[in-house]
This record gives structure tokens, C-alpha cells and sequence, in this order.
């Protein structure tokens, strides 16, 4: 008997070796790499640094933890955390029409339009895009032509001088950094939406409208609930996105730091590893608490 | 000689006894259909034979040799699965062609063999469709052929008609029947439905939660349950609690009564009572009798004179109709 | 929850918008590859030239960095494809103690922010001294590209039905037969989706790589750069325009390959 055929029968014999067989490599691969690597910056983040050497104390402690509540640093967890929120608001209430139109008015070609057209901006180069917006923003940029155009210039002006969120242009101001977070992380709000919108059927909003329903309540009392799941799986999604991004807010944004920025700089120019961990684990933190909430409302069946 | 043999097998899915302590001996060249509703452990047995399960304890033989531990590619059965499961990326012919492929055959030989199979199962000129373009009817009889073309000794059929609508299911009884006929293969089915059963096979397991509760000839089966389960699943049947069965003459244990059996009467006969309701099946009507505290349901040729609801009538049957039963 | 009555205005002007929203700013990339204007980004261009298509092609850098890219996401996209499958088979053939836990293993190297993988990887390599390389781009970005390969092939793992394999075991055929004349045909095509997309979503890659690369530069790291502190623009303008063309190829090709099915490719990224 050829060994293909001896293995194949011990495979029946002992279903659990075909199993393990299956498993070994990518456990192995994911076990030993990424999480090895978890667990190394999760034990970096106990470490902390010499204050007058700048050397790392391969010591356990709090004490970097401890420095994430400085107000420097905190104002960057709350800031982020606010932008994330606000990113997923935003990407929810232009994704939910796309979505809505695909799911239950789009048909034959136009669907396929439809989902061509949510997947090329989806998968194309995070880069790019983030670059189509500097040459929007900027001040010699579309946006300024547009509204000099239309003769707007002054409203332009007005909204870049609002304290806080404007600036000298909208490629230096929070709402640059906004909106571009909002277009890059937007599509993948669609795609979810849209399969838990499929799976409502279209005899749920005939009865809603049967029993004396108007649209408006059938939206709110029929559509709305069934697609929260597919809305909270991809907001998993914008919401972890924006938490951990460092690149958006370096080049289209203040100069004030958002998490992503306050690791890349901790663990390059300042060499605090364990800072740059321990802020790190916080974006990690806010997540489990975001899928564990996410799943209590059964999320991952949208996924 | 015996096909297949069960010797205490069991198999259990943690606490669930799916199959429970079956012993069960198939004669080669029978018909033998596994008659049960679902879970009743009919499928598991099915799948014990054909080796995609392996039972917790007891021992399986298939023509006198011990299967325990030969995995379903060395067996010599084959099966029609119940969504016939054919290969949706080969064409008709390959389908057919595949066991013999899988063994080695050169390509014109196992294409010979195939269109061979095909004429058999009346399919010659379907060779080169795909799965996907052929009808439920055309798609059974393809898994038939893709079964048969490598002469299996027994061959397993999974709820083989369960997929077809009315008509052609019965066209498919008959021709099953003539196919097992004509090439002598021990066929082993599983059914849910007892009119399947009953018309196709020679020997009938009825199977609940997993036991079978009775073996026999489709006549024994219908005719002489031996349990009340039995005696309801297989037709159905007025089942009488030991009380009324002794009261009509019998002795004090449950019986069955066919509804076929019991005439309506304008004497007294063995029992009167009110007519409660009266279906029209077409050809017979079936008319429910309040007697005491039971109700009997009388089947009647519909050309028969017509009984209203709220009549008093009488009922009666040939005493050797009222059948007593061993079991509960 | 189809319906055939036409969409109310306001649908379709807030989809039709979105959907403007999401393309504008790609299409705006294509008209500035060809500006004349060196040192701004002015709008509207004040001329078209096709003189920096030249001037890229003779750039080594943009040449070198391409070729990293490319050997990095083929790299990656083939061990993405051993071990998805692996994974997806699994988990989709048997329900075994953990099961759960291996799916989400699969899926967390997505689902936690990119910083976050980049990072902890920096940090075990720098506890095991290990020097970067490409063998330390290759990593993490196989890591992250196996949840592609194994949403594309758990789907369509799921829509081989058991019986399938059963029927294939039944007729005669041992594990290896099934694998080659069953599983792989009609798995065939969404694993290359899946390897399309995992290409593109390592050729693209940027978070995770600025800490695993150390010297080296990806195109895009190399986009990086010249968005930071901008060298040539107009080259930079072209890189752009080059990749978005790059991009939209495997897409399609995944689209392409899955569109019969009930899932289709690109679904998660």
C-alpha cells in the first residue's frame, strides 16, 4: 500500500491527527509570532526607563502605566478616543444610505456597480488616498478654488478660524484630519451594513407598513434594529482603525498628538520603549471592551 | 448469506444514544428499507455502514468480514446521498466516471463503463452536462449511476426520494424496485416515509430513539405491530387502551385496529357512537367516531353513502381485524 | 429585502453622494500625474505634461522600492496561503475544543489596530535581537494576510458540503484523491481571490511596516517619505497614480473569481 493511502487511513482511524496536522503550522506561526510578540510588548509596558541614563530597568513595575494618567498623555487617549467615536458616527451615517440603496433598490448591474464601487476606494492604496487629500486640502489646493469660485472664500475663512478644531488650513486643522479619517475608514462601514440589511426580508417592512406603520416608524422600529449588528461589526472596524493610525494625523492634522503618534514617537526619537508599550495597550484595552460589548449584541454574525 | 451485520453497536454523541445496542442481520439480494422519524438513529446506522461514523462499542461485518477498522474508501458499498452530493465541478460523465478513476482505470475504459451506467439509469446524451443544468430527477438518477458503476455489493441509499415531488417520486419507486431486482445488489435505504417503505422494500427495521423497535416484512410490519409506536408511525392505526380492548372481546392489552378495517353500520355492531367529523381524501373518506370516551376513525370508499357530522352509527370489523399487542 | 417601487429622492442623492464622496479623490490623483506645477499642489493645474512619467521611470529608488514591495507581498501572500487554508480547513471540517478560539486568532491581527501588531513585533524582535530584513517585513505581513486567504477559503469550505467529501471517500478515493480531485477545484478559485487580495493588502501595507523594516523602503514607505518631507512631487504624483492602477487589478481579478458565489471576495478586509 502506497504511503498516501497507509496515511490517509490513519487519518480515519484517528481523525484528531488529520486535525492536528491541519492545525500545527498556522497555530505554530500565529502562537509563536504574534502572539510571542503581544505578550513581549505587553511585558515591555511593565518595564519603565532611567530617568538619567534613558536605559531601560528590566524590572516589573506600574510605574509607566502610572505616567499614562500625566495630563500630556492622557489628553492624547481622550482626544483619540473622541476622534474615534466621532470617525464612527460620521462613517455610519454616510455608509448606512449606500447601503441601504444597495441592499434593497440596487438590482442586476447596478448592484454590481454598486459593490465595485464601495470595493476599489475599500482595497485602494491607504496612502494614495490619504495623499488625494493633502492635494485637496491644501491651501493652493480644490477646495480653496472651489469656494473662491462660488465666492465662499469667507466661509472657508470663518470655519478655519473656529478655535480648537480650524487653523491655518484644513490640512493643518482637526477637521481635515476628520475628514480624511472618515474617508479612509468609511467603506468599511458599508460592506456590513449592507449584508444584515440583505438578511431583512422584505415581508418584515410589507407587515411593518400592513399593521399601520409609517415609513419613518418602520425605519426606526423594524430596519434600524435588525441592521444594529451589521452597524456595530463596522464600527469595530472604524473604531480600531482610527484608535491605532499614526499616519493621518502626521500628515494632515496639528501638531497636537493623537496614540498612534505618541508610540511611534515614545519608541523611535525619545527611545521609551515601555512608554511607547504601554500606550499602546490602551488602544488594545478600549477594543476588548468595545468587542466585548459588540458581542453581547451579536455582532459577529454580521461579520 | 448475510450482506451487512450489526452486533450490539452503539453509538453515542455524548449523552445522546443515538444508536443504541443495535443487533440487525441484512440478507444479501434483499430490499431492506430503515423506517423511522428523524433521529430515530435510521441515518446513523446508514452511516455506520458506509463508515463516515465508527460506533462506540459493538462490531459491523459486511458479507462475514469484520469492517471496524476499514475506512469508507475499502468498502464495498456505495451510497446515494440525500442531496446526492455530486461533484458541482465535473460533468455528468466524470461524476460517473470518478470511482473508477480514483482506482486507476484508463480513461477509455472508465468512459465506457460510464455510458454504460448512464443508459441504465436512462440518462444516455446527458454525458456532458454539469450538475448545475440538470433536474432533481436527472441528478438522482447521475448519484445512482455515479453509486453503481463501481459494483458495490451493497449499496446504501440515504432518503433517496426525499428531494422529488409526488409524481415522479412514485415513478422512481418503481423503477428503484426493478433496478434492485434486475441486478441482484443487497440495497439498504433509509426512509421517513412508511408508504416508501412499504411498497418498495422486503424486509422493514423500524427504528426509534434509537432501537429498533420491530424487523419483518412489510405485511408483518403493517399488519402485526408490536408496539403502539409501531402500530402509529406504520399507517394509521386506532390505537386501543387495554380497557376497550377487553370490553370489545379481546384480551387486556392495547391493540390496533386499521381504520380500513372498521365498517360503518346502521345496526347496532361492535360499537356505536357519533360521528365527530368526516375528511374527504379523495378516494376514501376518513370519518372520526366518538365511542365513550374514545374516538375510532373509520375509512370508507368515498362512493360509499355519505354520513354527516352529529349521525349515530355503528361500527364493526372482522374479529381477527382488532390486532392485540405483545408491547406497550 | 429587495423591493421594486424606485428609491425615494433622497436615497438615492445621499448613496449616489456617498459614492462621489469615496471616487473624487482617487480621480483627482490621476489629473495631477500630469501637472507641470513642481512645487505646490495648485489647483487647477497650470498645464499638463507627460514629462514626469520619464522622470520616475529613470528613478532608481522608486525602482528599488517597487521591487521590495513586490518580492515582500509574494513572499508573504504564498505562506498567507499555506496557512489560511490550513486554518479554514480546519476550523471548517471539524468542531473540535478551541475552535472558536482559533478563528479569532486568525482575526485579531487585523481587528487590533495596525500600531499595535507593529509594535509588539518591533518589541519581540528587539527581545530576541533579531536584525531587520526583509525576513522581518515578511512576518508581519504574512501575519496579517492570513485572515485573508482564510475568510475567502472558510466561505467557500463551508459551501463544499460534507457530503462532498464523503461522497468522494465513497467512492473509492483516500485523502489525497479527495484533496486534488475534490477540495482544491472547487476551492480553486477563492483561494486565488483570496491571494489577490492578500497581495494587494501587503503591497500596500505601510503601519505595520515602518516598524518591522528598519532601513529598508517599500514603495510604500518610500510614498511615506516623499509625503512627509516631499523631495519631487511631481514624481510622487505618478508613484500615485502608477499604484492606484496596481491596486485595482487583483480587485478586480478577486471580484471576478468569486462573483457566482454567495460570498464574494474583498468582503473583509
Amino acid at each position: 500500500m502506497s504511503i498516501a493511502a497507509t496515511l490517509s487511513d490513519r487519518f480515519w482511524r484517528q481523525p484528531r491527527l488529520l486535525l492536528a496536522l491541519l492545525l500545527v503550522p498556522p497555530l505554530l506561526w500565529l502562537g509563536v509570532i504574534y502572539i510571542g510578540s503581544l505578550l513581549a510588548l505587553l511585558l515591555q509596558s511593565f518595564f519603565s526607563i532611567d530617568e538619567f541614563s534613558g536605559l531601560i530597568k528590566y524590572q516589573l513595575t506600574l510605574k509607566t502605566y502610572g505616567e499614562l494618567f500625566r495630563p500630556s498623555n492622557y489628553d492624547i487617549i481622550i482626544r483619540t478616543t473622541v476622534m474615534a467615536a466621532l470617525v464612527t458616527l460620521a462613517s455610519i451615517a454616510i455608509a448606512f444610505p449606500i447601503a441601504y440603496y444597495a441592499a434593497r433598490y440596487a438590482k442586476g448591474r447596478m448592484k454590481v456597480l454598486f459593490y465595485v464601487g464601495v470595493m476599489l476606494p475599500l482595497w485602494s492604496s491607504y496612502l494614495v488616498k490619504v495623499y488625494a487629500w493633502k492635494l485637496i486640502l491644501a491651501k493652493e489646493g480644490i477646495i480653496t478654488w472651489a469656494m473662491t469660485g462660488l465666492h465662499l472664500q469667507w466661509l472657508l475663512d470663518a470655519v478655519l478660524a473656529l478655535p480648537v478644531i480650524g487653523g491655518n488650513s484644513l490640512s493643518v486643522s482637526y477637521i481635515g484630519t476628520f475628514i480624511v479619517f472618515v474617508y479612509v475608514w468609511m467603506p468599511f462601514m458599508i460592506l456590513p451594513i449592507q449584508a444584515s440589511l440583505e438578511r431583512v426580508p422584505a415581508t418584515l417592512i410589507e407587515a411593518s407598513g400592513d399593521l399601520g406603520a409609517e415609513p419613518g416608524q418602520t425605519f426606526r422600529h423594524v430596519v434600524f434594529p435588525l441592521a444594529l449588528p451589521g452597524i456595530v461589526a463596522g464600527s469595530i472596524f472604524t473604531f480600531s482603525l482610527t484608535l491605532g493610525d499614526y499616519i493621518i494625523p502626521q500628515i494632515i492634522g496639528s501638531s497636537r498628538l493623537f496614540i498612534g503618534q505618541a508610540v511611534y514617537a515614545q519608541q523611535g526619537t525619545a527611545g521609551n520603549v515601555p512608554l511607547a508599550a504601554a500606550f499602546a495597550v490602551v488602544p488594545v484595552l478600549i477594543m476588548c471592551l468595545y468587542l466585548w460589548g459588540a458581542r453581547r449584541m451579536g455582532a459577529f454574525d454580521a461579520l | 448469506m448475510t450482506a451487512v451485520e450489526f452486533t450490539h453497536v452503539s453509538r453515542h454523541f455524548g449523552s445522546v444514544r443515538a444508536v443504541d445496542d443495535v443487533s440487525l442481520t441484512i440478507a444479501e439480494g434483499s430490499f431492506f428499507a430503515m423506517l423511522g422519524p428523524s433521529g430515530s438513529g435510521k441515518t446513523t446506522c446508514l452511516r455506520l455502514i458506509s463508515g463516515f461514523d465508527r460506533p462506540t462499542s459493538g462490531h459491523i461485518a459486511i458479507f462475514g468480514e469484520p469492517v471496524d477498522d476499514t475506512p469508507p474508501n475499502r468498502r464495498a458499498v456505495n451510497t446515494v446521498f440525500q442531496d446526492y452530493a455530486l461533484f458541482p465541478h465535473m460533468n455528468v460523465r466524470d461524476n460517473v466516471a470518478y470511482g473508477l478513476m480514483v482506482k486507476g482505470q484508463s480513461k477509455p475504459q472508465r468512459y465506457a463503463a460510464a455510458e454504460e451506467m448512464l443508459a441504465l439509469v436512462k440518462l444516455d446524451g446527458y454525458a456532458n452536462r454539469k450538475p448545475g443544468q440538470l433536474s432533481g430527477g436527472q441528478r438522482q438518477r447521475v448519484a445512482l449511476a455515479r453509486a453503481l458503476v463501481n459494483r458495490p455489493r451493497v449499496l446504501l441509499l440515504d432518503e433517496p426520494l426525499g428531494a422529488l415531488d409526488l409524481k415522479l417520486r412514485e415513478d422512481m419507486q418503481t423503477e428503484l424496485k426493478n433496478l434492485q431486482q434486475s441486478l441482484g445488489i443487497t440495497f439498504v435505504f433509509v426512509t421517513h416515509d412508511q408508504g416508501e417503505a412499504l411498497s418498495m422494500a422486503d424486509r422493514v427495521a423500524v427504528f426509534n430513539d434509537g432501537k429498533i423497535v420491530q424487523v419483518g416484512t412489510p405485511h408483518d410490519i403493517y399488519e402485526q405491530p408490536r408496539t403502539r409506536f409501531v402500530a402509529d408511525f406504520v399507517g394509521s392505526s386506532n390505537i386501543l387502551p387495554p380497557r376497550l380492548t377487553q370490553s370489545l372481546g379481546g384480551p387486556a392489552k392495547w391493540a390496533s385496529l386499521r381504520p380500513e378495517a372498521v365498517c360503518l353500520t346502521d345496526g347496532p355492531g361492535k360499537a356505536r357512537g357519533i360521528i365527530e367529523q368526516v375528511r374527504y381524501l379523495g378516494a376514501t373518506n376518513h370519518i372520526t367516531v366518538r365511542v365513550g370516551d374514545q374516538t375510532l376513525t373509520a375509512a370508507q370508499s368515498a362512493t360509499k353513502k355519505l354520513h354527516a357530522v352529529g349521525d349515530q352509527v355503528g361500527l364493526s370489523w372482522a374479529d381477527m381485524a382488532l390486532h392485540p399487542m405483545d408491547e406497550a | 429585502m429587495r423591493s421594486d417601487a424606485p428609491a425615494p429622492l433622497s436615497l438615492r442623492l445621499a448613496a449616489t453622494g456617498g459614492l462621489l464622496f469615496l471616487h473624487l479623490p482617487i480621480l483627482l490623483i490621476f489629473l495631477y500625474a500630469f501637472t507641470t506645477e513642481e512645487r505646490s499642489y495648485q489647483f487647477p493645474p497650470p498645464g499638463l505634461t507627460l514629462q514626469w512619467f520619464a522622470v520616475t521611470w529613470n528613478r532608481p529608488d522608486v525602482w528599488q522600492a517597487l521591487g521590495l514591495s513586490v518580492k515582500v507581498a509574494t513572499v508573504s501572500t504564498v505562506l498567507a496561503l499555506i496557512l489560511g487554508t490550513l486554518t479554514a480547513a480546519a476550523v471548517s471540517r471539524a468542531r473540535f475544543f478551541g475552535r472558536e478560539t482559533v478563528s479569532l486568532l486568525v482575526i485579531l491581527p487585523i481587528a487590533l489596530p495596525g500600531i499595535v501588531t507593529g509594535i509588539a513585533l518591533r518589541s519581540a524582535f528587539n527581545l530576541a535581537d533579531i536584525p531587520y530584513s526583509t525576513l522581518t517585513i515578511i512576518l508581519g505581513h504574512a501575519t496579517f494576510c492570513i485572515v485573508v486567504v482564510y475568510n475567502n477559503a472558510v466561505a467557500r469550505f463551508r459551501r463544499l458540503s460534507g457530503g462532498m467529501i464523503e461522497a468522494s471517500y465513497d467512492l473509492g478515493a483516500n485523502a489525497f484523491q479527495t484533496f486534488r480531485h475534490v477540495i482544491l477545484p472547487n476551492i480553486g478559485t477563492a483561494l486565488m481571490a483570496g491571494g489577490m487580495l492578500a497581495f494587494a493588502l501587503s503591497f500596500d501595507e505601510v503601519i505595520v511596516t515602518t516598524f518591522t523594516a528598519g532601513q529598508q523602503q517599500t514603495l510604500p514607505i518610500w510614498m511615506l517619505e516623499e509625503l512627509v518631507r516631499p523631495r519631487q512631487r511631481p514624481v510622487t504624483n505618478v508613484v500615485a497614480m502608477v499604484v492606484v492602477l496596481a491596486t485595482f487589478l487583483p480587485i478586480l481579478g478577486a471580484y471576478y473569481l468569486t462573483r457566482d458565489g454567495a460570498e464574494t471576495a474583498g468582503g473583509g478586509k
